[in-house]
């Protein structure tokens, strides 16, 4: 038998090498390795374009500051208002968004009337195919005004005691919460789509042991469904979360890319590291400004990279545990 | 169970009560469920109308077939942006395609193997790296050596962003196809290579297509990675490069290695203009693209659920 790669569980037994075979093999062996070179690629590139950054500012870059500290005419970069304005408007639309996924997805996955469920899923795959620039059109002349604005009023008034509310909301809207809401509704389908599947893919006997037992539905799904399928579902969220801080274009179009705006208020304009970079890049003169754009983008890569990987990790290990424990 | 006991003898709200409260509680949660699926459709269809009502007005010949008019003025279209995505989408598909259906074979016929798994959760992990950044990696790998951004950066970066659809999608499909195809090419001695391209393809065409058409919606849509590899060019009009006369390869070239535009990008530049006319004609092609992504969408959910009817049947 010679196999040119050791497969483990095959169902070709004793296959053999006929013409041609090898550089077939050889070929998807390249296409194969070239997914994960990509990969490094892109992280090397981003490290070594932003050496100049990182060489000139080094920990400065991203240890806490209130000054104002991100100013391209004086080649002086500090991101650290631009990494706490990406992290708010990520949790925030995490936050808001994870119940209501969540809620979506058991309605999807256990209660659905099976007529209405193919057109129910498509349509929140729907929501997630929307151009995230048709996104950002919709949310300066409709969204900001409509809902962020008056959302805005009514949080400064009644909550601006906290830190979080503090101040005014602009006229236009423009601004963090603006940003946090309109992530929301992104990473709704995405939250949805992968806690109905994790949902779906949990054994019958578990619901109907629960039920036998006399739950109701809900104690059924909240006192079983939902700690079984819970690191999955926490993937789920961990990969909203990886969406909200990349998201570029609908955020870029409502945040106001305001880089040196210190306080954490979710009413006044903020930036993005993906904002930032949308934004400025473009027009980026000097060497070193492109180059603290590109750490952030190095930051940004690293950052989705991470939680892309545990969320992944957290995914596959529900998948991979479910067949083996309804096998028996 | 004992937890259930000893929280039964404490309480002291009596039997019936409480088989109340817990089926109140039932019925309220299990409505909020419902509630809230309600409540995630009303962005979906607020966004489809309204795009629709300030998109359809602006919707004339002019705007597919005409150069952007001055700024100010009533008129023009976008058809360099059009063209500049037809040009970057289809590079991006000639490059994404047969690396994407490669790979695919490759992941699907290995998959318990350490380079199968690692290639899997590559996969998965470029499919939620930040489209921006793959722009920056487009720029950092094309634009910076070549020293001008060019239609040929932005190709690369979408296919980028294509791949990990396609990977995904074409795996599913191979996978579906039942074994005994395989099995039966490789017994009647043809080579896995013949068996793959002339046997399992077109068994799982049906599925890659899909794939396919749903990585051009994905690519067609993006916008954040053309920002600074194609940089946006309004007098963008391969009619007047073909006519320029040379081989075909200079035309190419040409094509390729001069900033482009694209739908989405003349999308956010003409929504933060002054000009009326110009945040019109941002709507229009925000409806054309809405269309022909969510219609690309439906169209691949019909060829999916007719090619599982013949499966089943």
């Amino acid at each position: 038998m010679a196999t040119l790669f050791p497969k483990k569980k095959s169902s070709s037994v004793g296959r053999t090498l006929r013409h041609g075979d090898v550089p077939w093999m050889a070929i998807l062996f390249v296409m194969a390795i070239l997914v994960l070179v990509l990969m490094l690629a892109i992280g090397w590139s981003v490290w070594d374009q932003s050496s100049a950054s990182r060489q000139t500012f080094g920990a400065s870059f991203v240890a806490p500051t209130t000054d104002s500290s991100w100013d391209p005419v004086n080649d002086h970069f500090q991101a650290w208002p631009i990494i706490t304005g990406t992290l708010i408007t990520a949790v925030i639309a995490i936050v808001v968004a994870t119940p209501i996924s969540i809620f979506i997805a058991i309605f999807l996955a256990e209660l659905c009337p099976d007529r209405i469920r193919t057109p129910l899923n498509f349509m929140v795959e729907m929501l997630a195919a929307i151009p995230s620039v048709v996104f950002g059109l919709w949310g300066i002349f409709v969204f900001l005004p409509g809902v962020v604005k008056p959302v805005g009023d009514f949080l400064g008034n009644t909550l601006g005691f906290l830190p979080l509310f503090s101040g005014t909301i602009p006229a236009s809207g423009t601004s963090r919460l603006g940003a946090s809401l309109i992530l929301t509704i992104m990473i709704i389908p995405t939250i949805t789509a992968v806690t109905r599947d994790v949902l779906r893919a949990i054994p019958r006997a578990q619901r109907e042991a629960s039920l036998a037992l006399g739950a109701t539905r809900w104690e059924m799904i909240w006192q079983v469904l939902l700690p079984y399928g819970l690191s999955g579902i926490l993937g789920a969220i961990i990969l909203g979360l990886g969406r909200a801080l990349g998201e570029t274009m609908a955020v870029t179009m409502v945040i106001g890319n305001n880089t040196v705006e210190a306080s954490g208020s979710l009413l006044k304009p903020g930036a993005t590291l993906a904002s930032v970079i949308a934004n400025e890049f473009a027009e980026a003169v000097s060497k070193l400004h492109t180059s603290a754009l590109i750490q952030l983008g190095l930051i940004l890569f690293v950052m989705t990279l991470l939680l892309n990987m545990i969320a992944r990790l957290l995914v596959w290990q529900v998948a991979r545990r479910v067949p083996s424990e309804a096998r028996a | 169970m004992t937890t259930m006991t000893r929280t039964l003898s404490r309480s002291s709200i009596p039997a019936k009560g409480r088989y109340q409260r817990r089926h109140a509680v039932n019925a309220v949660m299990l409505g909020l469920t419902g509630f809230f699926t309600l409540l995630a459709l009303i962005p979906l269809v607020w966004i489809i109308v309204y795009v629709i009502q300030a998109g359809a007005p602006a919707i004339t010949l002019e705007l597919f077939t005409k150069l952007p008019a001055g700024l100010g003025q009533v008129g023009g279209g976008v058809l360099h942006a059009i063209e500049g995505t037809l040009v970057v989408t289809l590079l991006a598909s000639i490059l994404s395609m047969p690396v994407g259906v490669l790979t695919a074979f490759y992941v699907a016929t290995h998959p318990n193997t350490p380079l199968g798994l690692a290639v899997r959760f590559g996969t998965d992990v470029l499919a939620g790296v930040p489209s921006i950044v793959i722009g920056l990696f487009g720029y950092a790998l094309i634009v910076l050596p070549q020293g001008h951004y060019s239609a040929l950066a932005g190709g690369v970066a979408i296919a980028i962003i294509m791949l990990p659809t396609i990977i995904r999608t074409t795996e599913e499909m191979i996978k579906l196809v039942p074994n005994a195809m395989r099995e039966g090419s490789l017994a009647l001695g043809a080579p896995e290579w013949k068996t793959s391209l002339r046997v399992i393809l077109p068994a799982a065409l049906n599925g890659v297509v899909t794939g396919f058409m749903l990585a051009i919606a994905r690519g067609v849509g993006e916008t954040a990675p053309l920002l600074f590899t194609v940089l946006g060019n309004d007098r963008y009009d391969i009619g007047q490069i073909v006519q320029g006369g040379q081989s075909i390869g200079a035309i190419v070239n040409r094509i390729l290695d001069q900033p482009t535009d694209g739908l989405t990008l003349t999308m956010w530049k003409y929504a933060q203009q002054p000009f009326p006319e110009r945040v019109q004609q941002a709507w229009a092609v925000a409806l054309v693209l809405m269309l022909f992504v969510l219609g690309i969408n439906i169209l691949a959910r019909v060829l999916t659920a007719r090619s599982q009817l013949k499966g089943n049947s």
